[in-house]
């Protein structure tokens, strides 16, 4: 199962080409959030916000009215995508195309709109009809299907920060199992308030609003928390022999996929069951943890979530393998973080550059087990391993491998 | 109160706005369904961005329904703004 093209809007922008002009700069999008200082209780006033653009050029108002940000995204990522793989307009719209795409939930802003609504009038009567399609836990998937007249499967995975990771190995399954030739997967986020607030309840959100550029600090001894980001990767899956056939250029080949529940706890971490999904990823690629080049790791600078990671990644792979996150420049994208991240990862796979972790000044002591790198550098890749972990337990380890 | 002239003037900047549809098309003859292209979900949200600017309840969905052109909207909002 091959990835033949690839669609990015993220905190640097639209397209795939200013998401890795800002990753290998090692430039961080994440701002401060001045807007959110009079919101009662929420301390962390942070985030990596998608920069605003006109999308009335670049979608019919009749398939905007119905998408929240997050949909946008993803319809525009989408829409880079196939643009990519090369697909026509007959391979997409003849139900040989289905399409995957999560987020941790529907438009929070969309939320915003309707309850904001419902709640102060005690009624429906200034509720605009796109308002449902909107805020629906399949908004995303939905809405890039009805843009792109995809007639095939429609699925959306929810599950937080694991939702686009979940896409691409249902995507991968959809494809092995001959259910579906062409899959779209990936997902989108957006960035509201009320979803930072969720991190900082949890005492999990970066309070340095005063060093945006330093704020989110995975693997560093004075990382304080997540950032919030929002954006949307979505990837063209299909079989090695049909982008053989097609002609068309491959990014890698996703050879295992891990995905595994942990029940000890609904939010924390836990490090033998990340390292069961990276296993398990492994062990269905047929491949011998010696063979992995590059871990791109979930890594969100949360204290328990560095160190349990770190100490998965090195219990699975040895301390040597070259590991790094994007939560440095890209703050967590959630539900588009698996998809976006394994976009740059491609990208890193084509350059056969390892790309650092943006923000460490002095690595934590309990992190130092796994080879976390600070240096832009020349890395021969051929197998990499593309880890996701969710608030709810999920864990998901992605195995890809150069093609 | 306005005047016709008025009340076509203030629709055609609502519809204009809210459809994204250039002003000079929403003329009394237009049909709403056929030349401006407006379907069932718009119908809804004309509904309620009429209800806000015009302040007034269109609480009559049998009569939203049969309006056929530009005209007949006029017209209705006309009736209401009388009652």
């Amino acid at each position: 199962m091959v990835i033949t093209g690839c669609g990015a809007v993220s905190p640097f922008g639209l397209g795939v080409e200013k998401l890795m002009a800002g990753l290998r700069s090692g430039s961080s999008a994440i701002r401060s959030m001045p807007e959110w200082q009079g919101i009662n209780g929420l301390r962390s006033h942070l985030a990596a916000p998608v920069p605003a653009f006109d999308a009335r050029p670049l979608l019919a108002r009749t398939l905007r009215r119905t998408m929240g940000k997050m949909a946008l995204y993803a319809t525009i990522a989408s829409m880079e995508a196939v643009a990519e793989a090369g697909l026509s307009e007959e391979e997409i719209t003849s139900g040989e195309t289905g399409v995957v795409l999560g987020s941790t939930t529907g438009s929070p802003g969309a939320y915003q709109e309707y309850y904001g609504n419902f709640l102060s009038e005690r009624g429906l009567a200034t509720v605009k009809s796109g308002e449902f399609f909107k805020l629906m836990s399949h908004s995303c998937a939905a809405n890039v299907s009805l843009a792109l007249g995809i007639t095939g499967e429609q699925w959306a995975p929810v599950s937080a920060c694991t939702s686009s990771s979940q896409a691409l190995g249902l995507g991968y399954m959809l494809v092995r199992s001959g259910r579906q030739r062409f899959v779209l997967c990936g997902g989108g986020e957006e960035v509201h308030p009320s979803v930072t607030g969720i991190f900082d309840l949890l005492r999990a959100a970066s309070l340095a609003t005063d060093r945006p550029e330093d704020a989110c600090r995975p693997f560093d001894t004075r990382r304080d928390g997540v950032v919030c980001g929002g954006g949307s990767g979505v990837m063209v899956l299909e079989g090695y022999d049909s982008a053989r056939a097609r002609g068309a250029r491959i990014h890698g080949e996703i050879v295992g996929f891990g995905n595994v529940c942990d029940s000890g706890h609904i939010a924390n971490p836990d490090m033998s069951s990340m390292a069961r999904a990276m296993e398990l990823a492994l062990r269905e690629a047929h491949l011998p943890a010696s063979a992995v080049d590059y871990v791109n790791a979930h890594a969100t600078a949360t204290e328990l979530g560095d160190v349990a990671e770190a100490r998965a990644i090195a219990r699975v792979v040895g301390g040597e393998v070259p590991v790094s996150s994007f939560k440095g420049h890209l703050g967590h994208t959630l539900g588009a973080a698996g998809a976006l991240e394994l976009i740059a990862v491609l990208q890193m796979i084509a350059l056969q550059q390892f790309l650092p972790t943006r923000n460490i000044a002095e690595l934590d002591p309990r992190c130092r087990c796994a080879g976390i790198g600070t240096e832009r550098r020349d890395l021969r890749m051929n197998t990499v391993i593309k880890n996701n972990f969710a608030l709810g337990g999920v864990n998901t380890s992605l195995v890809i491998k150069r093609v | 109160m306005k005047t016709r002239e008025e009340l076509q003037r203030k629709v055609a900047e609502i519809l204009a706005e809210e459809f994204e549809l250039e002003e000079s098309l929403i003329v009394p003859e237009a049909t709403l369904y056929g030349d401006l292209g407006l379907d069932s979900l718009d119908a809804v949200d004309m509904v309620v961005v009429l209800e806000k600017k015009f302040a007034v309840r269109l609480a009559d969905e049998n009569v939203m329904r049969s309006l056929r052109t530009v005209g007949d909207l006029l017209d209705f909002l006309e009736t209401i703004q009388q009652e």
